[in-house]
């Protein structure tokens, strides 16, 4: 008996350049994103086998990762920041790839501007040398991360040899509760599936949690599949999908925008559709979320006892300086950043300003605010959130990748308490013997003016 | 990008019991600014060889391995994290022809095979018996049949001498491993079948 396709089945079968016997699948590759740290080995490889880039319409540019918080009108000091930037802008420039530099208004990190500029849109299959790729899913499209070997086979061919992955399917259905956000359902989602359990799979989320989820909700959702191992995880796109593309910058306008509406219309899984594993979550149990461990699936409920943990879970909490049966509320902070792919998007600032508006910043702290983009920075004073930050006693800086892997200068110290909106809470990840617990940007906001780890739904 | 060609493999090993090792730890983030492929190999598992000061940490697993490991035993979901190709190559520069866990990461999987670094996947109960056998006996050694497909526990004194494992590889990759290929030595072949599926697309 036929089944019915998924939605992933229909974007992959869309993409099959051909099948090889031996196993794996090549596919071709719509969009394809680099910055300054994965792709510089993948030109240099190029140009040791003299091949040309084949489609360099189909590739662009962003620097993000190395980039200065501060002062980005002035030239970067530090070289080994400085000098990939200059590599890629040359590669760019020698290849005819468009490329958005420092300060240029479409700049900002890669998968917080490809949605921007309408690059991203439903049905594509996207890649780039960066595993939060996944956050493109949020288009409904199949976006999932390479390596720099597989950069260079983009930009030498446009296609890529994959082993299709098998497929789960997660379900919420129900409410939200106050002060829970996306990233709590992301939190929760790999708390539960574990931090391997999404490997081999790609996702798909849905259930009216999703459907009634913003774009930048989504995105913060997709985003931190690989958290879990996926390789990608998407939603099926809609009405809220279609909204947001409308009127951006690369994206389709007019008549042709009516018509990959309607393209787009068909992306879905068929109800008859099998996926080779399910879960279905209720939304009513998520609480807000925080991690207390090495691993981004060692989170918990806010007001949550750390749970006792095996030989793995007991190293990361040793690094924590954390035990078992200990409350998380209450702890210690000393450096909270609010940014990254996960979570660097208009909505986050105004979740995080909404909550201290009117409070004050508690001392002792050092807080980063780091938009996502250009654009972001843009909006976040165009509305006024600026002026609320400012008035709370908070900074905001320029756009970059930041706190979130510490590239740059915007380093943890050892030993210190980071409480972090990013993706990754692993040893060392911000700085060398910096602790990170993940969180959303309400949670971040309520340790911001507590001054310790506390429950945003009690801070008055 | 070539690399050297994998055929029959036997060495003695690196191993920790570790799991869920992500790439931040085979190569933080701080020595991603190289823009050529060599020379990660000193960065290797950086802080888990050196203290911030500099010295290095002389109990870790790799300062108490036997000379000329080039396998790495590692616990389940090795690779997580970060797609970042560098851990792939730091872990090839300092020596590596194999990794061994009994689950892999993907990215880092496809990575380890374009690079000539051969992702073994064994069982559970098989990882752990390596486990415990190499932490009473430092002489232990594997063996890699890449054409054959499996793994054997090498050793005299070792009782389990001879148990072996077939693991888990596509007849492409293996070719491909065997060879010394990459995928882009292929794919390079096939832009008129890309440029005939562009026009059909309207891509």
């Amino acid at each position: 008996m036929a089944t019915g396709k998924t939605l992933f089945d229909k974007i992959w079968d869309a993409h099959i350049v051909q099948q090889l016997e031996s196993g794996p699948t090549q596919l071709y590759i719509d969009r394809h994103y680099i910055h300054e740290v994965t792709s510089p080995q993948a030109f240099e490889g190029l140009r040791a086998k003299g091949i040309k880039v084949f489609r360099p319409g189909r590739t662009f540019a962003t620097c993000d990762h190395n980039v200065p918080t501060l002062n980005q009108d002035r030239p970067i000091e530090d070289a080994s920041c400085r000098v990939p930037i200059e590599v890629l802008a040359e590669n760019c420039r020698e290849n005819g790839i468009k490329y958005f530099p420092l300060r240029d208004p479409s700049n900002g990190i890669v998968h917080v501007i490809g949605p921007e500029q309408g690059l991203t849109l439903p049905g594509m299959c996207i890649v780039c040398g960066d595993s939060h790729t996944a956050t493109h899913g949020a288009f409904g499209s199949v976006a999932f991360g390479i390596g720099t070997s597989e950069v260079e086979m983009v930009l030498a061919t446009q296609t890529l040899l994959q082993n299709k992955p098998k497929q789960m399917r997660i379900t919420i259905n129900g409410r939200l509760g106050k002060c829970v956000t996306p990233k709590d359902v992301i939190l929760y989602i790999i708390s539960k599936v574990g931090t391997g359990g999404g490997t081999g799979y790609f996702v798909e989320y849905a259930g009216d949690v999703f459907e009634n989820m913003s774009m930048e909700g989504r995105m913060t959702v997709c985003n931190m599949s690989i958290e879990m191992g996926a390789r990608g995880g998407f939603v099926a796109p809609d009405k809220t999908t279609f909204g947001y593309i409308k009127g951006r910058r690369f994206a389709p306008a007019g008549a042709e925008f009516d018509k990959a509406v309607e393209q787009w219309s068909m992306l879905y899984s068929d109800a008859d559709a099998v996926f080779d594993k399910e879960y279905t979550f209720d939304g009513a149990d998520i609480q807000p979320m925080i991690t207390y461990g090495t691993d981004p699936g060692r989170g918990i409920a806010i007001d949550g006892i750390i749970p006792e943990c095996d030989e793995s879970g007991m190293k990361g909490l040793a690094y924590m300086g954390f035990a078992p049966g200990e409350k998380m509320l209450g702890k210690k902070v000393d450096y909270i950043f609010v940014g990254s792919c996960t979570n660097g998007r208009i909505e986050d600032f105004r979740a995080f300003a909404d909550f201290v508006k009117g409070k004050k910043a508690a001392p002792g702290i050092t807080v980063w605010l780091v938009p996502g983009s250009v654009e972001v920075e843009n909006k976040i004073k165009e509305e006024g959130i600026e002026t609320v930050l400012n008035e709370a006693g908070f900074v905001l800086r320029q756009p970059g990748c930041s706190a979130c892997l510490a590239m740059n200068d915007d380093k943890v110290p050892a030993g210190a308490y980071a409480l972090s909106t990013s993706n990754r809470n692993f040893e060392g990840r911000q700085g060398p013997g910096a602790r990170t617990m993940l969180c959303s940007p309400v949670v971040a906001a309520a340790a911001a003016v507590a001054g310790v780890i506390a429950d945003p739904r009690s801070v008055a | 990008m070539s690399f050297e060609k994998i055929n029959i493999l036997q060495s003695p090993v690196v191993a920790t019991s570790v799991e869920n090792i992500d790439t931040d730890q085979i190569i933080p983030a701080r020595f991603l600014k190289a823009t050529t492929r060599e020379g990660f190999g000193d960065a290797m598992f950086r802080d888990w060889r050196f203290n911030s000061d500099g010295s290095p940490v002389r109990d870790s697993v790799f300062a108490t391995a036997p000379a000329g490991a080039k396998i790495l035993v590692a616990g389940r979901n090795f690779g997580c994290g970060s797609s970042r190709e560098h851990a792939a190559w730091a872990l090839a520069d300092y020596g590596f022809r194999a990794v061994v866990s009994s689950f892999f990461a993907d990215i880092f999987k496809n990575n380890a095979l374009n690079n000539g670094l051969l992702p073994v996947q064994v069982s559970e109960d098989f990882l752990q018996t390596i486990l415990r056998l190499r932490k009473e006996n430092s002489a232990l050694e594997l063996k890699i049949d890449l054409p054959e497909k499996y793994i054997e526990i090498v050793g005299s004194g070792f009782e389990e001498a001879g148990r072996r494992e077939y693991f888990p590889i596509g007849e492409y990759k293996r070719h491909c491993l065997e060879n010394g290929l990459s995928d882009i030595d292929y794919l390079i072949t096939t832009r008129g079948i890309i440029e005939n599926f562009e026009i059909s697309n309207n891509k």
